[in-house]
């Protein structure tokens, strides 16, 4: 399939707005896409468009123009973004159209996500008895992989306050306060072993990518980044995941959907991952920062005390992760978040992401995503 | 009026050595919990009912540190000022690894690898005075193994929760 050119990106600070309309968010993340591309609405020749709390985001066009285009909306939980990305991968791939916006957006109510047990294949008592949360499974999975690996909680903690350090870089984060390891270890404990300060929560925002055919690249940018592949994955047989009321002991040592979805979008865009120079993963807590290191390939699992204290995650280090403050510090809506990874990678890649630049621009990036019940996506991008 | 169990074909009730209610696919014989129509294996409908193992070791646990939303309508532990609890997950030897409340556990917390076994206990009381009961595990007394203790040492600031 030809690659697809990322030409412009567009973001509607993440954080809390009262009052304001989810679609009007929305909109403005898409001007932002489109002014930083040099478009217009109406050169766009289709748009995708993910969102968890938006039934229809194609709605925005009351906004940003009657046009009659193509305008799908896709939703796939946390992997929202990578479903909307492989979308419009497909759409240039098979030469349906030639350039289009990708539009991620959400406004959730502040706490944990709740939802019906069933709609999860999950009993009703599970829900009853307090255990169909997102933030218990995320402590039990650090806290067996602590044990299994000897990631340590000083681990942990160095993860959150790296992440709060780089938010406070990015204008467009939610949480823009640095916080020192101590405050976050001695917060109030939310789910063994994460505290208040390693978690992330869901808020409002928006981002948007202009894409094309790569063919056509140059003539909008000098500077295009190539979404080199997308994998989306759901969990296998015997995997230990969110919203599970039981596992298999007969499957162990099962891959996590990052596994599988990482394995398959290097593959496909015949990358290493030792070739990786920065990387964007699913930072729900700061445990799932450190498992999804070794998932996404970055390291071995057990390795990550070390190279996170030595520096080799943050911006001047050897392989950067989430230089913009991750979902620790710019929350998570839903069918944004993995357009905002994006986003990073894309400015990063330019050389174009301000006070956080990583040095000498990166040329392979990865962004991962992962959430209920159990889905993961993976995308390549290189300049 | 005598206690109710939360749900149905959950576990045996009433029952002094109370069992959890799982599935065994007649096909490929993998083990399910809850017990539904579909085996989580091989999808084959052909799932059977059958008791699982009531003693197993915890595989890991995390402590619930805020009180749930709904669908949450548990009233085994105070709401004000609020008391946190323990979850985890226990592997059944042979069968399946089982989520579920843990009761009984020392105060800073169970450790991986403790035996343990299932109990019944009291959870609400419904809106016609019924005492609801639903399954627990709680650590097994009797049982001759220690457990492994874990491997990195706690930090003051994790008092906190308990
Ligand atoms: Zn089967």
């Amino acid at each position: 399939m030809p690659d697809v050119a990322i030409i412009g990106t567009g973001i509607h600070r993440f954080g809390r707005f009262p009052g304001k309309p989810a679609l009007s968010i929305a909109a403005e993340a898409a001007r932002d896409a489109l002014a930083d591309a040099g478009l217009t609405w109406a050169d766009m020749q289709f748009a995708v468009g993910g969102s968890y709390e938006v039934d229809q985001p194609d709605a925005v066009v009351a906004e940003l123009g009657l046009t009659g285009v193509q305008f799908t909306n896709v939703y796939n939980g946390c992997a929202t973004a990578g479903s909307a990305l492989a979308l419009a991968r497909q759409t240039i791939g098979q030469g349906e159209h030639e350039i289009g916006l990708i539009l991620g957006v959400d406004k959730h109510d502040p706490g944990a996500f709740t939802a019906e047990p069933e709609d999860y294949a999950c009993p009703p008592w599970y829900g009853e008895m307090g255990l169909f949360l997102t933030p218990k499974f995320f402590g039990m999975k650090i806290n067996r992989y602590m044990h299994d690996h000897g990631i340590t909680h000083e681990t942990l903690a160095a993860v959150a306050e790296k992440n709060y350090r780089n938010g406070a870089l990015n204008p467009n984060a939610h949480r823009r306060t640095p916080l020192p390891a101590e405050k976050i270890l001695g917060a109030r404990m939310v789910n063994y072993p994460l505290t208040q300060y390693m978690f992330c929560s869901p808020n409002e925002g928006a981002a948007a990518l202009v894409v094309c055919s790569a063919d056509v690249a140059h003539r909008y940018t000098d500077k295009p980044v190539y979404l080199r592949s997308v994998a989306t994955r759901t969990r296998r047989y015997g995997a230990f995941e969110v919203h599970t009321p039981s596992a298999s002991v007969a499957a162990d040592h099962v891959p996590a959907p990052t596994v599988d979805a990482a394995r398959a979008a290097f593959e496909a865009a015949g990358v290493d991952p030792a070739d990786v120079a920065i990387a964007q993963l699913q930072d729900t807590d700061a445990g799932a920062e450190v498992i999804h290191l070794a998932e996404v390939g970055l390291c071995a699992d057990g390795e990550q005390n070390e190279l996170i204290a030595s520096g080799a995650t943050e911006i001047g280090g050897r392989l950067p992760v989430n230089t913009d403050g991750g979902l620790i510090a710019n929350g998570e809506p839903v069918g944004a978040s993995g357009l905002r990874q994006v986003r990073e990678l894309v400015l990063q890649m330019r050389g174009r992401a301000g006070e956080r630049q990583v040095p000498g621009e990166p040329r392979v990036g990865v962004a991962q995503l992962y959430g209920a019940p159990g889905v993961a996506a993976v995308s390549v991008l290189s300049t | 009026m005598p206690p109710v169990p939360i749900a149905d074909d959950l576990f045996t009730w009433p029952d002094d050595e109370p069992r959890l209610i799982g599935g065994r696919c007649g096909e490929c014989g993998a083990y399910a919990f809850p017990l539904r129509t579909g085996c989580p294996r091989c999808g084959a409908t052909a799932v059977e009912r059958t008791l699982l193992e009531r003693s197993g070791t915890l595989w890991t646990w995390t402590s619930q540190g805020f009180l749930p939303k709904a669908p949450f309508n548990g009233q085994f532990a105070s709401a004000d000022p609020f008391e946190p609890w323990f979850v985890g997950v226990v592997e059944l030897p042979g069968q399946l690894r089982v989520e579920s409340i843990l009761v009984g556990c020392p105060e800073d917390g169970p450790a991986i690898g403790m035996p343990m076994r299932l109990v019944t206990m009291p959870f609400r009381t419904d809106e016609d005075g019924r005492e609801i009961v639903t399954f627990a595990f709680t650590p097994d007394e009797s049982s001759p193994d220690e457990g492994d203790l874990p491997v990195s040492p706690r930090t003051p600031g994790e008092a906190d929760h308990a």
